[in-house]
């Protein structure tokens, strides 16, 4: 035997990280090559539907690639079993490295609360999911053409944020009617009523009132307009849905990000340590790679304007473990999302340890701001709420179909980039078939309605 | 372990299979292209092309983009770092150097990249030809002087020059197919190839460009008749080998002009078409045979031809018709609803019911460019059919 291969440490670095107190579902592993790699940060998914939009990312990650921006060691798909993908360029010491920055995640996946809401009830095997919704895709285009296809994908993927994860995945459609106000018909006052006027009081009792549609402003667009849509055809409500449910899995991980590669970091700093079998040139090769995953600014600079989740994540564990211990750490693991992760447990004192800062960016001009850690919180979350996107609601269909769209601005502070907004309705009218119409503020701050078409 | 070494071997070569990326990039490219050939009109409205050297068009174009519902982008905007800063430390934006875009699923923001399509002219024609199913012109093959060395058949004397080197070999191995053949080549298996001179039907084309410079017309009239103009020629291409150009401007008198200059002419004054008319047939009786050559006739004008001019005018328009394959009438006029309601446009019309080989059509807007083009050709293809 020549080479130690890292196929043989799985076992035992999963033994180990067992015995630690992880737990995870299996986990298959695999070393592609790096243009599979590349695929699988631009569409997210091993074999996901095509869209245009994918080729646009493809070329700026090549560029990426080119410039020697980026590398990716891994990818974890969360299930049961797990996938891993390993890119085969890869040493030894980084593949160690990442069997057990995997197994982070896969325990992360696995216990997490969130993660358990969002993606189990997608599929217990997310990878072949998503390619089965591909494959209807296709089949699809064979059917329908792709200029029919892609109008409804450029629609559904355009509102792809636009999901409410405190909802079902499979949510039944609103109620058809008002539920009647249950009256006790032996309630004296009821009683004495019905003997003086019989028929208004039967009347009243027995008029079913019709809910209007949606009963509420509506924030799970992609769920709305696949059941509401007064025109679209099941094939194009089956394509909203598909994405919906990919968008169901991409949540945890965006709304995570940090803990959950904090967490992974954290656990492949940990399993390295008492990995004792490990060759010890393969150990410092493996360090220095860890210590490049988790700088925080870039080797030839002081600042940086961003911040290395991995980097963040991973010091927020350790004062964790420190502090509450292990069995704490897991309960929070399994409790948190990166909201309640960064403001219960980014205090002043590691903020400043960790040489944390806000700044403000007016007329390209970038200025450090005092130290204020509720607004450093702020600062770290805003652009993850709502994943990421404004708040646009459902609020009413009009008897002839219009729908009324409605941004909330007092929400998110201003109002939308009208010219995007309007091409985004442009994409929604096509299968929508009927008028839309937006509300959201102007430059001033008045109020402004866009229109398609 | 064989089984372990061989798994990822195989592995690479499934992967190399996938090529998701590439395919969607290039049905991005495709979208790009189709947006250009939008616009191709206005694009191309810009440099001297009709006769000029270039033959490809390059167009900047931004890489598209997926639009989502995004915030405006705000006067003020806060963010988080790392590192060895005091608060009030100032630093310039590298908005450049791509910032810190947070990867969400959909959408992230990207430093721009600029993509520069180069696209053959041929390429667009024949594209827009098939795509437009305009019809291909009919040449007129009168009895022609056209004459043209073809080659046919193969002798056993012959210039050097013209040695058929497979053929003779060919011959050298059939020969040495029989007893007591001599293995090398001799005298006998060399073939040449032999020219012949051979009659063509008439191929040329003469295309007069008559413009009408006076006052009336605008900058963007006379833009929108070159436009015109341009992809007319295109057209004509495609079916002429050799294909000349006449480019004719004219007020109350009427002056040829090369190309370069034809579009700069401005003048002034009144318009009298029959200056045009009398220019063009002075030129075609110097310069070109009608039974050698077709010729065609197209006129951009606003339609404000003087009333005095009427007879003159009409007359000198049979003239021409009676030599060419085909005339047609191209009214510029920015935003003018009574289109091809004018002196010059009865003038055409006249013609037309009197069953020459014409086309008129009123051009107000650059996306009109192709319906025009679209129109004068099959109403060509249709006279030719009819004569």
């Amino acid at each position: 035997m020549s080479e130690p291969a890292w196929q043989d440490y799985v076992q035992r670095i999963e033994e180990l990280a067992t015995r630690s107190g992880l737990s995870f579902h299996p986990v298959e592993f695999e070393a592609v090559p790096d243009s599979f790699m590349m695929e699988i940060a631009v569409y997210g998914l091993p074999v996901r539907m095509p869209h245009w939009s994918f080729g646009v990312r493809y070329i700026y990650q090549l560029i990426q690639r080119k410039m020697g921006h980026s590398r990716l060691f891994e990818v974890v798909f969360p299930g049961n079993p797990g996938h891993a993908y390993l890119a085969s360029g890869n040493g030894l010491a980084e593949n160690v490295l990442v069997t057990a920055h995997v197994l982070g995640h896969a325990d992360f996946s696995r216990n997490n609360l969130l993660f358990q809401r969002c993606q189990t009830p997608v599929s217990e095997h997310i990878v072949e999911h998503a390619a089965n919704h591909a494959r209807q895709i296709q089949q699809a285009i064979e059917t329908h053409g792709l200029q029919r296809v892609e109008a409804v994908l450029d629609a559904a993927l355009a509102l792809e944020q636009h999901i409410d994860v405190d909802q079902e995945l499979r949510r039944p459609r609103y109620p058809q009617y008002i539920e009647a106000v249950k009256v006790p018909a032996d309630e004296p006052f009821r009683r004495r009523f019905a003997a003086l006027e019989p028929a208004a009081a039967s009347a009243s009792a027995q008029a079913k009132k019709r809910a209007p549609v949606p009963p509420h402003p509506e924030r799970d667009l992609l769920w709305f307009v696949a059941h509401y849509a007064p025109e679209m055809e099941s094939w194009e409500r089956d394509i909203f849905l598909a994405v919906r449910e990919e968008s169901f899995y991409f949540y945890p991980v965006f709304a995570t990000q940090i803990m959950n590669e904090g967490w992974a970091s954290y656990w492949h700093a940990r399993l390295l340590r008492e990995a004792d079998f490990i060759p010890q040139q393969a150990y410092v090769d493996a360090v220095k790679c860890h210590s490049d995953v988790v700088r925080p600014v870039a080797a030839d600079s002081q600042v940086a304007l961003g911040l290395n989740p991995y980097h963040l994540g991973f010091s927020l564990w350790e004062k964790i473990v420190e502090e509450v211990g292990m069995d704490g750490a897991l309960a929070i693991r399994a409790q948190d999302d990166d909201f309640g992760f960064i403001r219960n447990h980014l205090t002043r004192a590691l903020a400043e340890e960790l040489e944390l800062f806000r700044y403000s960016v007016r007329d390209g001009q970038i200025r450090v701001l005092e130290p204020d850690l509720n607004a450093l919180h702020e600062a770290i979350l805003a652009p993850k709420y709502n994943f990421g996107a404004p708040t646009v609601m459902a609020q009413h269909i009009r008897t002839d179909g219009t729908l009324e769209l409605v941004h909330d601005h007092a929400l998110d502070g201003r109002g939308l980039d009208l010219e995007r907004s309007r091409r985004v309705l442009d994409y929604l009218q096509r299968v929508w078939r009927r008028p839309i119409l937006l509300t959201t503020t102007n430059q001033a701050g008045l109020v402004l309605e866009l229109s398609a078409p | 372990m064989p089984t372990d070494t061989q798994q990822p071997l195989d592995a690479a070569r499934w992967y190399d299979l996938f090529s998701r990326g590439a395919r969607d990039w290039l049905r991005h490219d495709e979208k790009v292209r189709e947006s250009v050939r939008k616009h191709l009109p206005q694009i191309v409205a810009g440099g001297d092309l009709i006769t000029g050297g270039a033959r490809t068009v390059r167009v900047p174009m931004k890489m598209l983009e997926h639009y989502h519902f995004r915030l405006r982008k705000p006067e003020e905007r806060q963010g988080a770092g790392q590192g060895q800063a005091k608060p009030g430390d100032v630093f310039a934006d590298p908005a450049q150097a791509g910032g810190s875009g947070e990867k969400g699923p959909g959408g992230r923001e990207e430093g721009e990249v600029q993509l520069l399509l180069e696209l053959k002219i041929d390429d667009i024609v024949d594209w827009l030809w098939e795509e437009m199913q305009l019809p291909n012109l009919k040449a007129r093959a009168g009895p022609s002087e056209d004459s043209e060395w073809v080659r046919e058949g193969w002798d056993r004397r012959g210039a050097r020059s013209r040695l058929d080197r497979r053929r003779s070999f060919k011959e050298l191995v059939k020969r040495r197919g029989a007893p007591g053949a001599i293995p090398t080549f001799t005298d006998e298996d060399l073939r040449y190839r032999q020219l012949a001179r051979r009659r063509q039907p008439a191929l040329r084309a003469a295309v007069f460009f008559l413009l009408d410079v006076s006052g009336s017309m605008s900058d963007r009239d006379r833009k929108l008749a070159k436009t015109f103009f341009f992809w007319t020629v295109q057209g004509l291409r495609r079916e002429y080998r050799s294909l000349e150009t006449v480019f004719v401007a004219h007020t109350t008198e009427a002056w040829e002009f090369a190309e370069p200059e034809f579009f700069q002419v401005s003048g002034s004054g009144g318009t009298v078409a029959s200056a045009g008319f009398a220019k063009v047939k002075e030129i075609i009786r110097e310069r070109y045979n009608p039974a050698a050559c077709n010729i065609y006739l197209f006129y951009a004008s606003d339609g404000d031809n003087s009333a005095s001019d009427s007879a003159q005018a009409r007359e000198g328009l049979a003239a021409i018709a009676a030599d060419a394959c085909f005339t047609g009438y191209v009214e510029v006029s920015s935003g003018l609803s009574r289109q091809l309601d004018t002196e010059t446009g009865r003038l055409f019309e006249e013609l037309a019911a009197a069953g020459g080989a014409t086309g008129s059509y009123g051009l107000n807007d650059f996306e009109d460019v192709w319906d025009a083009i679209r129109h004068f050709f099959s109403a060509e293809s249709r006279a030719a059919e009819g004569a």
